[in-house]
């Protein structure tokens, strides 16, 4: 434990700037209760990353039953009888399983892993190192975050277990499905939503409130990095369209628990019978409230990962960013509208013309700022010294990937071409794309690009390119054929991945799934598996180079101009030792004159003959 | 390095942290409760009837009139730390948490009364609806004995219980009325569960409510041990009192709104 | 940014502390409340206007509390616009759902 404490040092014993009193806080203060921004953060990161492990094997299964249906899972079959009971008998996955396994999959990877890994760990981390800040505005705030985080994951954990299951009415919940289900699974879903909704609403207060008030001096809006407005933006949209879902978890809570009707319509029966309910609610009043969070969601889960992206292009092209007002106003216009746009998940509800129109019409518009931030960090490539460093990799993977995640959602957001898409393959392929090669391969690069800073030691290059290459290639796979499994009609949830609608079932029947589609599904299995052997050098190297990676010979080895950097590696207590003076903005890199080919910005000017080039704004 | 701008307020936004954190706090609120007032639009707007004349009036009102003194004296509060008049501080919050107690008593008083109003689908197809006076012994609803007690009245239809504000509905005499079991074909209480109305009411003054709860807590530990701080760091000390003040006034706000669309509307 | 900064210099100007002040809004406050509670027993005709009085009485109480008890009338924009962008989404959510579920194909069933 000795050895811990030297590699991270919370504390500097030398730190003179540090005004408190220097007893060890102990190993429960120091690394599991702790406040310090940068605990807090790994924290997030190593929870975020279990649980997206948690999710793939989910997924795994799911893929097999699609492949396979009825037949019992090989290697873990027997552990899921063993665990599970009736639902897996025979280690094969009832329908019912196969249902709480796509709900849960979906609600763990968004809102336990993506999400938290995303904005709270990188966010964290990062984002008051590179304002210039001590910490976060309000740390004991911070550390109830993660602990509601955690609570929310071991309710949503825990639901797997309890008689009935967990939920089954996919991540999106929908009543009356939800409420009508036989089994408290639903419920858990419900208490664990309202603990993590807690959580990010405490980290948005947080940020938000860190990004206005902490900045260092000289640290003008202007002249921060693009990754800590995407934060601000990321805040905001969680801010502010987290808590309508959250009144609705409440109202469906109570639904099922006090038997209110909010979304029961009247006349509703279960299992041929009449409902005991009132009635009088309103199904299509919780997928309003849902989509209002839901559609801010997604660009939660895309704007931090856009931002370390542009850091990463940045760093590594020697070259300003192209278009840095753009981005930054882009990412503002894409906040606002995402407010607006919700219902476009819902055109098969039954909406009329004029309401489809002004959805289908601002969905249209937002596709704008999206690729005028796609735009500008392409163009950045242009005319830059690239270095294909593993980080850089996974940046350059995000760019097509996320191009290509963007334009097939075109077809989905224009409501006569949804009619044929809903719910099906193609949606999931859709945003599939933009959030694992897309967000997720930004994240990837995130870990190796910050690991250093962390850690004092880089991560092995040479697996991370195997671990780049391999999930590239092995994520287009996976994905890719499911565009064509969905423009053929293959819907979304079905446990048995089709088969009742295929060819080989109903021989003769008009436009049932051909074989070839079908076949699809074996493909993509053994992508998915060898995705997941893929993940495994990650892993490996991820731990091991904490204590074997080739260590770092200065506290900015990428040679990056932002603040984060400037500090000693890693980071103590406090960040820094008094309140750093920013000078430029964030990409000032090859200035002419300037002795090295980037110009921190809180080094001083320059001040000799050459005059300062510095594009404060 | 120490975090800035804890107590004294950073000169470009004018706030100092805390108070940077509460009011995005209350932006959440305001959608949250947004959320539950959409919800309220849209089942009204959607229903076929909606009840008028449920609650009671004069309580509501006099509810509304305690949550606007808390306000006045949580404001002046503040006011007296900024004066420096600590035992003025401690008089006004006082006020404050008695208006807050009395405030959730008389909800509570509400609360119960809708949970002891029942309504009855007798077998003949006519409804009966009143107070719950007393229940028999042998009461029991699913093996059809005994008899229940209201203090209430009779009607033919449903309907006829949503509008007690129509002008027919002043000539209603309320008497008690025994009903034995076997004539009873559904009994259920005018709880969360009884329409959309009783829902949306239940959910959004219970929210409240937590919200009231919530804020006299912490309105409750700065009037007592937290007021320590008063001596070692007023300043700071004024901040926190301000910043629980911002709260207690959205929880204000929101009864505000939520008294007329409710009560009146 | 300027480095000569004191105390006062920048900052929101105080909020009154007039006592009086207070008790104006006060009293503001219990008038109003009085004045929905009178207002919604009048016959207007339709509900939509007893509906848009009360929400106006409302509307005006609701300033008085936050401006003058929650000192936003002296706060600066930044504070403001926030709830600005708030009031905005929160009208946006309501109204287009509302919209939403009154526009629908002229041959859907409604009961």
């Amino acid at each position: 434990m000795s050895t811990y404490l030297n590699k991270f040092p919370p504390h500097r014993d030398d730190d003179r700037a540090h005004e408190h009193s220097h007893h060890d806080p102990g190993f429960w203060r120091t690394y599991i209760f702790s406040t310090d921004h940068k605990v807090i953060g790994i924290q997030y990161g190593l929870g975020a990353l279990s649980f997206m492990l948690f999710g793939f094997f989910l997924m795994l299964l799911m893929r097999w039953q699609m492949a396979h249906p009825g037949e019992p899972v090989p290697v873990v079959g027997w552990l899921l009888e063993k665990t599970l009971g009736q639902v897996a008998a025979r280690g094969a996955l009832s329908a019912d399983l196969y249902n709480s396994f796509g709900a849960m999959h979906g609600t763990i990877m968004v809102f336990l892993g993506v999400v938290p890994l995303a904005f709270a760990a990188f966010g964290n981390y990062v984002v008051p190192l590179m304002i210039g800040a001590p910490d976060m505005a309000f740390p004991r705030v911070n550390m109830a975050s993660y602990q509601c985080y955690v609570l929310g994951g071991i309710v949503m954990l825990v639901s797997f277990f309890i008689p009935g299951g967990a939920a089954q009415a996919g991540w999106t919940s929908y009543s009356p499905l939800a409420t009508s289900i036989p089994t408290d699974g639903q419920i858990f879903w419900i208490i664990g939503m309202a603990l993590i909704i807690t959580s990010s609403l405490l980290s948005a207060v947080n940020f938000i409130a860190t990004i206005i008030q902490l900045r260092a001096p000289g640290m003008t809006w202007m002249r921060l990095p693009f990754f800590v407005w995407a934060q601000f933006v990321t805040g905001f949209l969680l801010l502010l369209a987290f808590p309508p879902l959250e009144a609705a978890a409440i109202m469906q809570l109570m639904d099922k628990v006090a038997h209110t009707s909010f979304f029961l319509p009247t006349g509703l029966a279960i299992g041929g019978q009449l409902a005991n309910a009132s009635g009088g609610g309103s199904p299509l009043l919780w997928q309003h409230l849902f989509w209002f969070l839901g559609h801010p969601e997604v660009y939660v889960l895309i704007l931090p990962a856009m931002g370390i992206v542009c850091e990463i292009i940045a760093n590594n092209t020697r070259k300003p960013i192209w278009g840095y007002k753009s981005l930054v106003y882009s990412a503002l216009v894409v906040g606002f509208l995402s407010f607006l746009v919700w219902a476009h998940h819902m055109y098969l509800t039954g909406m009329g013309q004029k309401i489809a129109t002004f959805f289908q019409a601002t969905t249209m518009i937002i596709s704008i700022p999206s690729v005028i931030i796609l735009t500008c960090l392409l163009i950045s490539l242009w005319g830059g010294s690239i270095r294909f460093n593993t980080p850089m990799l996974f940046a350059l993977g995000f760019l097509p990937m996320f191009g290509m995640g963007g334009l097939t959602g075109l077809p989905l957001g224009l409501a006569p071409s949804d009619i044929h898409l809903h719910d099906t393959y193609y949606v999931i392929a859709h945003f599939h794309y933009v959030v694992a090669p897309g967000t997720i391969f930004a994240l990837f690069a995130g870990i190796y690009y910050w690991f250093p800073k962390m850690t004092g030691r880089k991560m092995n290059e040479f697996w991370g390119r195997v671990h780049f290459w391999c999930s590239f290639v092995f994520m287009n796979i996976v994905f890719l054929p499911m565009f064509a499994q969905g423009m053929k009609g293959m819907l979304r949830r079905m446990a048995d991945g089709g088969a009742n609608y295929s060819a080989a079932r109903v021989p003769g029947a008009i436009d049932t799934l051909p074989n070839s589609i079908m076949a699809l599904h074996t493909w993509i299995l053994w992508a998915a598996m060898a995705l997941g052997l893929a993940q495994i050098p990650f892993i490996i190297n991820l731990f091991w180079s904490i204590r074997h990676g080739e260590k770092v010979k200065s506290d900015n080895p990428w040679q990056s101009t932002t603040l984060e950097w400037q500090t000693p590696t890693p980071p103590p207590h406090g960040n820094f030792a008094t309140p750093p003076r920013i000078y430029r903005g964030p990409y000032e890199y090859s200035v002419p004159g300037h002795a090295t080919d980037f110009f921190p910005q809180n080094e001083p000017p320059d001040f000799v003959a050459t005059p300062e080039v510095s594009t404060a704004h | 390095m120490d975090i800035p701008y804890t107590v004294q307020p950073r000169p470009d936004t004018g706030v100092y942290n805390a108070k940077m954190g509460i009011w995005l706090f209350l932006a959440s609120e305001v959608m949250l409760f947004g959320g539950l007032f959409s919800a309220y639009v849209l089942l009204r707007v959607g229903a076929d009837a909606w009840p008028h004349g449920w609650l009671n009036i004069p309580l509501g009102t006099a509810n509304t009139f305690v949550l606007i003194t808390s306000s006045i004296t949580t404001v002046l509060a503040w006011v007296s730390l900024k004066n420096n008049q600590f035992s003025r501080f401690k008089l006004f919050h006082a006020i404050t948490l008695v208006c807050a107690l009395c405030f959730l008593g008389i909800k509570s008083f509400e609360y119960r009364d809708k949970f002891m109003h029942y309504e009855i689908t007798l077998a003949n197809g006519k409804f009966a609806d009143g107070h719950l006076i007393g229940k028999s012994r042998d009461f029991d609803l699913a093996k059809k004995t005994g008899s229940v007690t209201l203090h209430g009245y009779e009607v033919d239809q449903e309907v006829d219980l949503m509008d007690l504000h129509r002008p027919e509905a002043r000539h209603i005499q309320r008497e008690e009325i025994t009903i034995p079991a076997v004539e009873i074909k559904k009994m259920g209480n005018y709880g969360p569960w009884h329409n959309t109305y009783t829902a949306i009411y239940f959910t959004l003054t219970g929210l409240h409510a937590l919200h009231v709860i919530g804020g006299a807590l912490v309105i409750g530990f700065l009037w007592g041990p937290g007021s320590r701080m008063w001596k070692t760091d007023p300043e700071r000390f004024t901040n926190r009192v301000e910043v629980s003040g911002l709260f207690w006034h959205f929880v204000d706000l929101i009864w505000i709104f939520l008294f007329p669309v409710l009560y009146l509307l | 940014m300027n480095n000569s900064m004191t105390m006062n210099d920048g900052r929101s100007p105080e909020p009154v502390h007039s006592v009086r002040g207070y008790l104006f809004v006060y009293f503001a406050l219990l008038a109003g409340t009085g004045l929905t509670v009178w207002a919604s027993f009048i016959p207007f005709g339709s509900r939509e206007i007893n509906i848009g009085i009360a929400l106006l009485i409302a509307g005006v109480k609701a300033f008085l509390v936050a401006g003058y008890f929650m000192h936003l009338i002296s706060e600066r924009k930044m504070i403001c616009n926030v709830m600005g962008f708030t009031a905005f989404f929160f009208l946006s959510l309501m109204f287009l759902t509302l919209y939403a579920m009154h526009d629908f194909p002229p041959t859907t069933v409604t009961h």
